[in-house]
């Protein structure tokens, strides 16, 4: 089952490191980066069918 | 696309039949239409079945260029039992190895290396010319033992009327037109299959815009036997490209070249040449054998029998190369047909036993059209989201193993398994997984050879560690039992953690049905099952 309750240690933290990752980059590699970060996710996450629950959500939000 | 225009071999030369003089058509139990490698397996097996069989081509023989290069365990198994592999092997090239790169970097290597114990190699490269005659070759040692093939090479069929009781057929020859009547007609008349057409049935799926010139060259190079697949290249001789060892000093090399090409510029030898340069270096010589220019498709028919008309290989179902699942697959295809059809002729089994040709085999067309999609879709990105990802993929699969899983050249054809079958009878959950109703036989080693040669031309009970009687007969079959004890290998591929295992093996060795103990009841219903007798 996909978490979609609060589920973050330290959100603030987390969300201003994502932003400070992609400082200086031109967009493409920010794109880039983010679909490595995708996919290293996803491995972590590994479950096919939280997976799809994930992308489906993502899709209509 | 240049092949056919020469022959590698002839085989099959035209010769004039008594039937071309008959003023009322000769009657055939059997006519398959096309003699390339699912044609001649097709024959082969109806005819050591016993079953006759006449082979109609349009040629005589094998057509120049290689095409198919990579054969599968399954594929050498099912060809083994049709009495074609040794030649097969004794000539192939067996490779474990592949090497992945992306531009100059090597990203990793794999080793296909397949476990101990059986008696085929997961793959060989052999030019299908080659393929093709060893299965000719079988055809002709089987003929001289009885077995009822005959091979007409110039024959084209130009007309086909199917109905309730078989078809009749319209054959062009060199010396004018004839017809023919079968009660079966089996197509294996290829990718284009005029069959098909003729009979205005649909071969629907995706085109994938791009071309491959596919390169085979002759050359004494010292690179290693191993698939070499590079992602966008650093020699920029195409959006990826591939290498791969084939006997004879042969090379086939392929490069993707892009959807808006000029053919014919593209096929000119210097050019050529300069990409082959650029990707093995100024110092290599080498002859060009053969070159070709492909588009791929992912397609299949919706149905794969048509009442008498059954239809088989790449006229039934198209892949892309990436994953070798074309002649492979056709190759189950006629593994699957052949029993049944034998069955139903004898009486053995109900018509509808057919059905299940088609529904087993759209299984293993679909498995193969999603697998082939798939690779296609990864080495040539649809779009620019798609190629960031893949892209990606590669940027980390360089360091990161989890990546490259994900990296997707091919995945190389495997076996497809019956899940959900209508012949699939009762399963053991002690038992292992991998040789569960449906599944393909694993091969294993026992005292007297390899066990995938010791079952039966027909339906087979294995038993290990358990009781059963020398031979059941049921329901037209008189089946064998092959008593074994365990093994290593047995234990790990068929007896898991049961005690005792009683196997029911169709006669394509695919598993129908497996119990602890036997139990003559249970058998003989999955017997029935298994020959359809029960849907
Ligand atoms: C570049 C390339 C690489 C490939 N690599 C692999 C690989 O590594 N492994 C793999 O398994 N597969 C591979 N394939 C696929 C493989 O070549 C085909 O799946 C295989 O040839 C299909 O065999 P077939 O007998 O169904 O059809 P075909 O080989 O096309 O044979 C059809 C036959 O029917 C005859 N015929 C046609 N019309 C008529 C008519 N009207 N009357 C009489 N005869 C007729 C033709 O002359 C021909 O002999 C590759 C294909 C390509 C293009």
């Amino acid at each position: 089952m996909l978490i979609t309750t609060p589920n973050l240690s330290r959100p603030d933290d987390s969300y201003a490191r994502l932003i400070a990752t992609h400082e200086g980059l031109s967009e493409a590699e920010s794109h880039a980066l983010n679909a490595r970060l995708i996919l290293i996710l996803m491995n972590h996450i590994g479950d096919a069918d939280v997976l799809a629950q994930a992308m489906e959500l993502a899709r209509k939000a | 696309m240049t092949a056919h225009s020469t022959l590698a071999f002839t085989l099959y030369p035209y010769a004039r039949s008594a039937d071309q003089d008959r003023t009322t058509p000769a009657h055939h139990k059997v006519i398959v239409v096309g003699g390339g490698p699912v044609g001649l397996a097709m024959a082969l097996d109806l005819g050591l079945r016993g079953v006759p069989v006449l082979v109609l081509d349009d040629n005589e023989g094998v057509g120049e260029g290689s095409r198919a290069i990579c054969f599968s365990k399954r594929c050498l198994e099912i060809c083994d039992r049709l009495g074609a592999a040794g030649p097969m092997m004794d000539k192939g090239v067996v490779w474990n190895v592949g090497k992945v790169f992306h531009d100059d970097r090597l990203l990793y290597e794999f080793n296909l290396l397949p476990e101990g114990g059986h008696a085929f190699p997961a793959f060989i490269n052999l030019q299908q010319p080659y393929f093709e005659k060893y299965l000719h070759d079988a055809i002709l040692a089987a003929q001289a033992k009885g077995a009822p093939i005959e091979m007409r090479g110039g024959n084209r069929v130009t007309q086909v009327t199917p109905d309730a009781t078989g078809a009749t057929l319209e054959i062009d020859t060199r010396d004018g037109s004839y017809t023919l009547r079968t009660d079966w007609l089996i197509a294996c008349d290829g990718a284009r299959s005029p069959l098909r057409g003729m009979l205005g049935l649909g071969f629907d799926g995706r085109v994938f815009e791009d071309n491959f010139l596919i390169a085979d060259v002759r050359m004494k190079a010292d690179f290693p036997t191993e698939r070499w697949f590079w992602f966008e290249p650093h020699f920029k001789s195409g959006a990826s490209a591939l290498l791969h060892k084939q006997p004879d000093d042969v090379w086939r090399i392929d490069f993707q070249l892009g959807w808006d090409i000029d053919r014919k510029a593209e096929l000119d030898p210097a050019k050529i040449r300069a990409r082959v340069d650029a990707m093995l270096g100024p110092d290599v010589s080498y002859d060009l054998v053969w070159t070709s220019i492909y588009t791929f498709q992912c397609r299949r028919m919706d149905r794969f029998r048509h009442g008498r008309v059954l239809f088989a290989g790449d006229a039934a179902h198209q892949v892309s190369p990436f994953g070798a699942r074309g002649a492979n697959s056709g190759l189950q295809d006629v593994d699957n047909l052949g029993w049944k059809l034998a069955a139903v002729m004898a009486g053995q089994a109900p018509d509808s036993l057919l059905d299940t040709y088609e529904v087993e085999r759209i299984h293993g067309a679909d498995e193969n059209i999603l697998n082939s999609t798939r690779a296609t879709d990864f080495i040539t990105p649809k779009s620019p989201v798609s190629k960031m990802f893949r892209n990606a993929v590669l940027d980390l699969a360089a360091t990161q193993p989890f990546a490259r899983t994900i990296v997707n050249s091919g995945r190389l054809s495997v076996p497809c398994t019956y899940d959900g079958s209508a012949l699939n009878g009762p399963d053991s959950d002690q038992m292992p997984p991998r040789s569960r109703p449906g599944s393909v036989c694993p091969d294993a080693p026992t005292p007297e050879g390899w066990l995938l040669n010791r079952l039966s031309t027909g339906f087979t009970l294995l038993t290990i560690n358990a009781d059963a009687p020398e031979t059941l007969t049921a329901h037209g079959q008189t089946i064998p039992r092959l008593a074994l004890t365990t093994t290593p290998e047995l234990t790990a591929r068929y007896l898991g953690s049961a005690n005792g295992a009683v196997y029911l093996i169709r006669p394509d060795h695919h598993v129908a049905a497996r119990w602890e103990t036997y139990d003559e009841a249970a058998v003989t219903k999955a017997l029935a099952r298994a020959l359809g007798k029960d849907a």
